[in-house]
């Protein structure tokens, strides 16, 4: 009964995506550590790290996708939570170290002795243990979210204003972690990884369980997103993207409903940064720069706003079209491919690739109807 | 008859004792540059005291080569080389070679400073003026009681008034520290000391408040104080002008957006690539000029004005015909296409210039400082805000006092209104974000002069214009004007004490917090048409 009304929930495209990550969940593993490399089936350990990052992307876009396409709230500053995410996690591996960085120090990582540090600051605490850093990994994001949440949606601060200040949010960050007075290494980020739970991140199983990992991560959040924008709360969450001052008027109380899926979203971003992390083996500031939560912007756009399914679309698309263009001869044109695509897919395409396909479905049908009615009169006028 | 034989002996007596005078001094000369062929430190003391007891006309260029260890001294002789490397007989003031085997004269800490003080008295006579004002000040540190004469006899002829200031001020200085000198003359001392006001009178005084007692050390130590007080309103003048300075820039950088975001309501992301435009028709200008009228380099800033504004107005009216206006109540959406369209502008400036830095050179007219209340101030700076002043003003001027300006206001209040009563809404919409755009662009060519001249020029700013006019409160110029200073003064009484980049965050932080507060800037529009 309840799996029944979860199918029925997805919706066709929801059932189609999940089984495509189902697919990749096996098949990716599976093509990689069991076919031989010389096979034309074998995936090499670059794709699967390659693939591990889009899906990270895809889960910041659905993310986005919640707040941006369902609620309104167009954030300018995700890549902040999707950044501390990655730091928690960061930390964590950090530790995991221990005596084998360049100083041998058990306790305090190299960037740390370096710096002279004596002892551990307090914000590093904890972080050795898996279960703390992955609350925090949550949690991190979440209260620095529900904090902003409920300043900003408690004053009314609404559109390109909320947008401009969330910005504002991740380039003070993108600011902060430059600060080798943080501790948290300054311009150089957190890297060289050793293992994380008992694994080392280099080996090829560890990559292949992490993109396994990532794509029940997706998998599940799609289905949390889905499951929100279904809901009674999901449609609330509609009025109040579409006629804010009206749904106040019912008697909803936007502030909270807005500040509840703001905080989800966070968290979300924050799961997808950890997973980000070990896979591509370094975070750095450069993460909250401003530049990187438009263009996750631009993904769910490209995609598809307000249908889930097109922001992890959009992430993998744009994204795999940076890996082709930033690669060889035509790096030169990249931004020029990239910026031409925001205008392209504003100006013509304003529902995203998801909006396209749904048009051409919507008038093959009519085709269709038409062609069944005139069969129709047909048939009627012949006695 | 008889006066005639008296007056030859007369003249035959000058001309002696001048000959002997001369001698005296030439063999004082000799005696004095024999001691530094010992070089041993007491020697060449005794050798700096007598080049400058000797009066002689080479013995400045002595020491000045003893001091920039151009001294040579060995068996042969003494020898030194002026500053282009022609060798001289010190001794005779003869051009020679200097010969290998001389060795440099070695000086220590107490020996340099010996060497300043009798540099100091010995050129306080010169007839160059700024050669006399560094000798003074070189008296006024060292604070040679043997000076003193040297120092009467200079006030007595000095005529320049900057030479004249320094030379009391060493003459107090000596009489400060002549223990021996009545206490009235060193109260007066004291206090004309305390007149000059600066970090070094501030530690001489300091240095005799321990000293003495009674009367002069309560006048001393008033002194002190009122010395500190001016340094610490001095320092607030300081903090104030770079605000000020900081705040042209922002405001500088903003205006443009106030038009394109405050007026119209478009999300510009493009606004920064309008600035660096702007900046690359500068260079543009300047290299034309550089090649083809070199003469006239120092105008090419002022030409590259228009043409920076007619530049970045025109790719604005292209980008809003072309994409924007099909944008019109999708501020969210525009924010996107515009972010695409200052991608393709900055790769296009980057494929056609280059990624590197490109120089572009200060007119003479903007290089220098002055002095303004004991601050520094750069004509750069100072032209700065100079234009930024002019710039609004002239925006100001054409929103309130032109047809244009007028049209572009009725646009914005109220569209169909405006439609209505004949106004062609399409093309004021195309002015006014060319406007916006061309302001930009003059931006450009003003930022050209302060930061890196490359195709990331625009980032830089972006963020921080919003900023501004987001503060300011969206469509009120004089909302961006006050943002601007605001942000720019407390952007510099942060900075001593949290450093620049913590600086910059506590603003954003407390600029998060003020939206809070007032979710509509500093100044909000009021009414109806608040509420899209």
């Amino acid at each position: 009964m309840i799996t029944m009304r979860l199918v029925k929930l997805m919706e066709g495209r929801g059932l189609i995506f999940l089984a495509i990550l189902a697919a990749l969940a096996v098949l990716v593993p599976v093509c990689n550590l069991l076919v031989p490399p010389g096979s034309a089936f074998h995936i090499s350990n670059g794709t699967v790290v390659l693939l591990g990052k889009y899906l990270c992307y895809a889960m910041l876009a659905v993310a986005l996708d919640l707040v941006w396409g369902y609620c309104g709230i167009l954030s300018l500053g995700h890549g902040a939570f999707f950044a501390l995410g990655g730091y928690a996690m960061g930390m964590y591996l950090m530790r995991q170290i221990g005596t084998r960085g360049v100083y041998g120090n058990p306790i305090l990582p190299d960037f740390m002795v370096f710096l002279n540090y004596k002892e551990l600051p307090i914000t590093w605490w904890g972080f050795q243990h898996f279960p703390y850093a992955m609350l925090m990994v949550v949690l991190v994001p979440g209260i620095l979210a529900f904090v902003f949440g409920w300043l900003t949606f408690r004053s009314r601060v609404t559109g390109v204003y909320l947008s401009i200040i969330t910005q504002a949010m991740t380039y003070a960050l993108w600011l902060s972690f430059f600060r080798n007075d943080m501790g948290f290494g300054g311009n150089n980020g957190l890297t060289d990884f050793k293992d994380i739970l008992g694994y080392n991140v280099q080996a090829q199983s560890t990559r292949a369980s992490l993109f396994v990992v990532t794509c029940i991560a997706l998998m599940l959040t799609f289905i949390a997103a889905r499951l929100i924008v279904a809901s009674t709360y999901g449609k609330v969450l509609v009025a109040i993207r579409d006629a804010e001052s009206r749904t106040r008027f019912i008697g909803y109380r936007v502030e909270h409903h807005k500040l509840l899926v703001w905080v989800v979203s966070a968290m979300m971003a924050g799961v997808a940064g950890a997973l980000y992390v070990p896979q591509v083996g370094i975070i750095n500031p450069s993460e909250f720069h401003p530049a990187n939560s438009i263009e996750a912007v631009v993904w769910v756009a490209i995609g598809g706003r307000g249908t889930l399914v097109g922001a992890a679309l959009g992430a993998v698309v744009v994204n795999y079209l940076k890996t082709i263009f930033t690669t060889g001869w035509l790096a030169a044109y990249w931004l020029f491919a990239l910026g031409g695509l925001f205008v392209l897919v504003t100006l013509v395409m304003p529902k995203g690739i998801i909006g396209v396909w749904e048009d051409v479905k919507a008038r093959l049908r009519e085709r269709k109807a038409i062609a069944a009615g005139r069969a129709g009169a047909a048939a009627e006028g012949k006695p | 008859m008889s006066f005639l034989p008296a007056l030859r002996a007369l003249l035959l007596a000058c001309a002696l004792s001048f000959l002997a005078l001369a001698s005296a001094g030439a063999q004082g000369l000799d005696a004095a540059v024999e001691r530094f062929k010992a070089d041993s430190f007491s020697d060449t003391e005794a050798g700096i005291a007598g080049v400058a007891a000797s009066g002689s006309p080479q013995g400045v260029a002595i020491l000045e080569a003893l001091l920039d260890r151009r001294l040579f001294a060995g068996a042969p002789g003494v020898f030194f080389r002026d500053k282009a490397g022609q060798g001289f007989n010190a001794a005779t003031g003869s051009p020679a070679t200097v010969p290998a085997e001389a060795g440099m004269v070695r000086l220590n800490n107490r020996l340099r400073n010996l060497v300043q003080a009798a540099l100091g008295s010995m050129t306080l006579l010169s007839p160059d003026p700024a050669q006399r004002f560094r000798a003074a000040e070189a008296v006024f540190k060292s604070r040679d009681a043997t000076a003193l004469p040297a120092v009467e006899q200079a006030l007595a002829k000095e005529t320049v008034r900057n030479v004249r200031r320094v030379l009391e001020e060493a003459r107090a200085a000596i009489i400060l520290s002549t223990t021996t000198a009545p206490e009235a003359d060193r109260i007066a001392a004291a206090q004309r000391i305390a007149e000059a006001g600066d970090n070094d009178a501030v530690a001489i005084l300091r240095q005799f408040s321990a000293q003495s007692t009674g009367g002069l050390k309560a006048v001393i130590d008033q002194g002190i104080t009122a010395i500190e007080q001016a340094q610490r309103i001095r320092a607030w003048v300081q903090t104030v002008w770079f605000g000020v300075s900081l705040g042209s820039v922002l405001l500088l950088a903003a205006i443009g957006l106030a038009i394109t975001f405050g007026v119209m309501g478009v999300i510009n992301m493009a606004h920064g690539e309008m600035v660096m435009i702007g900046a690359y028709v500068t260079f543009v200008v300047q290299e034309l000029f550089r090649s083809h009228a070199p003469h006239l380099l120092d105008w090419s800033l002022p030409i590259s004005i228009p043409l920076a504004f007619l530049t970045s107005g025109l790719v604005g009216i292209a980008i809003e015909r072309g994409v924007i206006r099909f944008l019109y109540g999708r501020p969210l959406e525009t924010l996107l296409a515009t972010f695409g369209i200052s991608l393709v502008l900055q790769q296009a400036i980057r494929t056609w210039f280059g990624p590197t830095n490109r120089e572009v050179s200060a007119p003479s007219w903007m290089a220098g400082s002055f002095e303004f209340l004991g601050l520094q101030i750069t004509y750069g700076r100072l032209w700065i805000v100079v234009f930024t002043l002019v710039v609004f003003a002239a925006l100001l001027l054409i929103l309130k006092a032109t047809p244009l300006g007028l049209q572009m206001r009725a646009v914005t209040q109220n569209r169909r209104m405006a439609s209505a009563m004949g106004i062609r809404t399409r093309f004021v919409d195309a002015m006014t974000f060319g406007l916006g755009s061309g302001i930009a662009g003059i931006a450009g060519v003003a930022l050209s002069q302060i930061d890196n001249v490359s195709p990331n020029l625009g980032q830089g700013y972006i963020i921080d214009s919003f900023m501004v006019v987001v503060f300011g409160g969206v469509g009120n110029l004089w909302g961006t004007l006050v943002a601007a200073f605001t942000l720019g003064i407390a952007n510099k009484i942060l900075e001593p004490f949290a450093g620049a980049v913590l600086g910059k965050i506590l603003i954003l932080v407390l600029l998060i917090l003020f939206i809070q507060k007032r979710p509509r800037g500093l100044f909000a529009l009021k009414g109806r048409a608040v509420e899209q």
